[in-house]
C-alpha cells in the first residue's frame, strides 16, 4: 500500500535536493571565478610592487632572499612566491619557499605552469630599465583548497538543516492532508447501514469530487436497498395476508356453532385458495421471466386472434370487451409466449378494475408498432403511476382479485420483447390506457 | 365489546368479523385509512384491530393521528411486517399490542380482551360485581357460583355495565356496544335486554337512573 504522504514526501525531498544541488554548483562556479579574479589581481599587484622595489633598490649579486610575502588569510599558510630574474637568465632574488626553477617562461602576463610537480599560477613583469624580470606566483592546489573550504562553509550549515527541512515537510504534509484523513476516519467509523451523505463542510476543492462521487454512490445503494425492502414488505403482505385469512376462516369453520357460518367460512376458504393459487402462478411466471428461461424466438402472431383467445379465457367481470377489427388484419413478429403474457396481464388488469361495468377496448397504437387497451375503471392516482409496475405494489384502487404482480409481469414481458409498457390515465374520462410498444423489427407487412 | 377492524383483504376482513363475533364481540370493518379515521371519529370502540399496509397509506399514520388527538382506544396492530424493528416501531407509535400474520384467531381474541381490560384499568380477566362473575374469555356468567344462561346480546349488555361498575352507562352507549353499523337497532331493545337480565341475575343489581341510563349495583 502506497502512502500519499510518503509519496509526496519523497517527491518534495527530491525536488528540494535537486534545487539545492544546482544552487551549490552555481555558488561553487561563481565563487571559484570570483576568487581566481581576486587572487590574480593580487598576484599582479604583488608583482608590480616588487618591480617598483627592484627599480629603486640596488640589486646585489644573485642569491638575495627577499622577505617572504605573507598573505595571511584565516589559517591559510598562503604564500606568494616571488623570483627576480635578470634578462640574461640569472636568478637575482627569490622569496623564501619559492622554488629554484624558473616560475615561468612567459616574459610578461599570466601563465600556468608546472614547477617541481606543482601547478602554479604566475604573473611576470619584465622591467627593461632595470633589466629584471619579476615573477610572482601561487600554487593552484592552494587556490582549489580555498574554494573547497568556502563551499564547505556554505554547505555545512545547509546540510545540518536538511533533517530539519525533512521534518518540516513531513509535518506540513500531515497537516495538508488532514482533510483526507478526517474523511477516511469518518468513513471508517460509519455504520455499514448508514447511507447518509458525507457532509461536504469545508472540504478542499480537490476532495469535493470524491465526496460527491461517494455521496452519489451512497444515494444509489440506499435507493436500491429501500426498493428491495419495499418489495420484501409488499411481498410479505401479499403472501401472509391470504394465509392469515385462510387460517382465520378455517378456525371459524371448526368453531362455528351453526351450518350457515361454517359454510360461509368454507366458501371464503375456497375464494382465498383460488386467489393464492393465482398468486403462485404469477410468481412462477415472474421467476421464469427473471431467469430468462422464456424462448425468445420470433414467430408471426395475429394479435386480433390472440386477443380473442385471451378474452375468451378470462372472466369479463361484467365488462364489455371490444377488440378493434383492424387488429385481426395485423400480424407481428414476436415471441408468442411473451406477447401472450404481456397482453393477457394487461387485459386482466383492465377487466379487474371494471366492477362497475363498461367497455374494455383494444386497438392498435397510432404511429408505432404497438397496442393499447383502455378501461373505464377508476384510473390510477397520479402519484402511484411510477410504482404500478413494481412487484406486489397494489394501489388505492386495487381490485379484490389482484395479486400486485400482473402489471409487473406485463412490464417484464414487454422488456423481454424489446418493447416498453406505458400506463397513463385517460384524458377523456376516468380509466387507464396501457400502451405496449414493440420494436420496429416486430413489424410485419400488412397482408394484401 | 365493540371492535373496529381495519383490514383491506376481503377474506381476512370477513374472517375477523365473523371470528371476533363468535368471541362475543361486536365488529365493524373498514378497508382503508380514510374510512378508519371517519369511523374512529364517529363512534367509540373498545379496541381497534389495525392492519399496517392499507391501500391509501400506512395504518401507523392512522394510529399516530389517533394518539395525537388524545384518543386512548386500545390498538392491536395486525400485519405481515413482523420483523423486530417493525414491531418496535408499531408499539412506540402508540399501539398496545402486535400480532403478525398469519395468527391464531383464539390468540387474537385473547389479546383483544387483554388490551380492552388494560384500557379499562383492570388486571383481573373476570368482571365481578357483588355475586355476579362474568368471564369474557369463555363468555360465561355465574351468580353465586351457579351458571347463568344469557343470550349473546344480554351478555354484551351485562359486560358493558360491569366493565365500569358504579358509573352510569347511557342507553346509546349500550346500543353502540351491541350493534354494528349494519345492524338494525330495535327501539326498545336495551330495555328488553335489561328486563331479561334482571330476571336472571337479580332485580336490584341493575339500577335505572331515570333519564340517563343504567348502572350496576353490588348486591352481596
Amino acid at each position: 500500500m502506497t502512502s500519499l504522504r510518503g509519496r509526496l514526501f519523497a517527491i518534495l525531498l527530491a525536488a528540494t535536493g535537486l534545487i539545492w544541488l544546482s544552487a551549490v554548483i552555481w555558488v561553487y562556479a561563481g565563487t571559484k571565478a570570483e576568487l581566481e579574479h581576486v587572487l590574480d589581481t593580487r598576484l599582479q599587484e604583488a608583482a608590480r610592487m616588487v618591480n617598483s622595489l627592484v627599480a629603486t633598490a640596488d640589486m646585489a649579486a644573485g642569491g638575495t632572499v627577499l622577505p617572504s610575502l605573507q598573505l595571511d588569510a584565516a589559517n591559510y599558510e598562503r604564500q606568494l612566491s616571488c623570483q627576480i630574474w635578470s634578462i640574461d637568465g640569472r636568478l637575482m632574488a627569490r622569496s623564501s619557499g619559492a622554488p629554484d626553477g624558473r616560475l615561468t617562461e612567459v616574459t610578461s602576463g599570466f601563465s600556468d605552469r608546472v614547477v617541481d610537480g606543482e601547478s602554479w599560477r604566475v604573473y611576470a613583469i619584465e622591467n627593461s630599465a632595470t633589466g629584471a624580470r619579476v615573477m610572482v606566483g601561487d600554487r593552484l592546489g592552494l587556490r582549489d583548497r580555498l574554494v573547497a573550504d568556502l563551499i564547505k562553509g556554505v554547505l555545512a550549515p545547509a546540510l545540518l538543516t536538511v533533517p530539519l527541512l525533512g521534518l518540516m515537510i513531513w509535518l506540513c504534509l500531515g497537516r495538508g492532508l488532514l482533510p483526507l484523513r478526517t474523511m477516511a476516519g469518518e468513513l471508517r467509523k460509519r455504520d455499514a447501514d448508514d447511507m447518509s451523505p458525507i457532509a461536504t463542510g469545508d472540504a478542499p476543492a480537490e476532495v469535493r469530487p470524491l465526496i460527491a462521487a461517494l455521496n452519489g454512490l451512497f444515494g444509489k445503494v440506499d435507493a436500491a436497498r429501500r426498493h428491495e425492502r419495499e418489495v420484501t414488505a409488499f411481498a410479505a403482505h401479499e403472501l401472509r395476508t391470504p394465509l392469515a385469512g385462510l387460517k382465520t376462516q378455517a378456525q371459524i369453520a371448526l368453531a362455528a356453532p351453526d351450518a350457515a357460518v361454517r359454510n360461509g367460512a368454507l366458501q371464503q376458504i375456497i375464494v382465498s385458495v383460488d386467489r393464492t393459487a393465482r398468486l403462485m402462478r404469477q410468481l412462477l411466471v415472474l421467476a421464469k421471466l427473471d431467469a430468462g428461461e422464456m424462448p425468445d424466438g420470433g414467430e408471426t402472431v395475429n394479435v386480433g386472434h390472440l386477443l380473442d383467445e385471451i378474452a375468451a379465457a378470462a372472466t369479463s367481470n361484467g365488462a364489455h370487451i371490444e377488440i378493434d377489427a383492424s387488429l385481426h388484419g395485423r400480424d407481428i413478429r414476436a415471441d408468442r409466449e411473451l406477447l401472450t403474457l404481456a397482453l393477457r396481464n394487461l387485459h386482466e388488469n383492465a377487466v379487474q378494475h371494471m366492477s362497475a361495468g363498461g367497455t374494455v377496448r383494444w386497438r392498435a397504437a397510432s404511429g408505432k408498432v404497438g397496442f393499447e387497451v383502455e378501461d373505464e375503471g377508476p384510473g390510477i392516482p397520479e402519484e402511484e403511476l411510477p410504482f404500478v409496475t413494481r412487484r406486489f405494489f397494489r394501489g388505492r384502487h386495487k381490485s379484490a382479485v389482484g395479486t400486485g404482480l400482473g402489471l409487473a409481469i406485463a412490464d417484464a414481458a414487454a422488456r423481454r420483447l424489446g418493447g416498453t409498457l406505458v400506463l397513463a390515465n385517460r384524458d377523456d374520462r376516468s380509466g387507464v390506457r396501457a400502451t405496449l410498444t414493440l420494436p420496429q423489427t416486430a413489424s410485419v407487412p400488412l397482408r394484401p | 365489546m365493540r371492535i373496529l377492524v381495519v383490514e383491506d383483504d376481503p377474506v381476512l376482513a370477513d374472517g375477523l368479523k365473523v371470528g371476533l363475533a363468535l368471541a362475543g364481540m361486536t365488529v365493524d370493518g373498514v378497508a382503508n385509512c380514510v374510512d378508519a379515521r371517519a369511523a374512529l371519529a364517529a363512534s367509540e370502540f373498545d379496541a381497534v384491530v389495525l392492519d399496517l399496509m392499507l391501500p391509501d397509506g400506512s395504518g401507523l399514520d392512522v394510529l399516530r393521528a389517533l394518539r395525537a388527538g388524545g384518543d386512548r382506544t386500545p390498538v392491536l396492530l395486525l400485519t405481515a411486517l413482523d420483523e423486530l424493528p417493525d414491531r418496535i416501531k408499531g408499539l412506540d407509535t402508540g399501539a398496545d399490542d402486535y400480532l403478525g400474520k398469519p395468527f391464531d384467531l383464539d390468540e387474537l381474541g385473547a389479546r383483544v380482551r387483554a388490551i380492552v381490560r388494560r384500557g379499562n384499568g383492570r388486571a383481573a380477566p373476570c368482571l365481578v360485581t357483588g355475586g355476579i362473575m362474568l368471564d369474557p374469555a369463555t363468555m360465561t356468567v355465574t351468580l353465586h357460583g351457579e351458571p347463568v344462561s344469557l343470550s349473546r346480546r344480554e351478555f354484551a349488555v351485562l359486560a358493558a355495565l360491569m366493565e365500569r361498575p358504579g358509573t352510569i352507562r347511557s342507553k346509546g352507549e349500550i346500543e353502540d356496544r351491541l350493534y354494528g353499523w349494519q345492524e338494525e337497532v330495535e327501539s326498545n331493545a336495551v330495555e328488553v335486554h335489561v328486563h331479561n337480565l334482571r330476571n336472571k341475575v337479580g332485580r336490584e343489581t341493575i339500577e335505572t337512573v331515570r333519564g340517563i341510563g343504567y348502572k350496576m349495583r353490588a348486591v352481596p
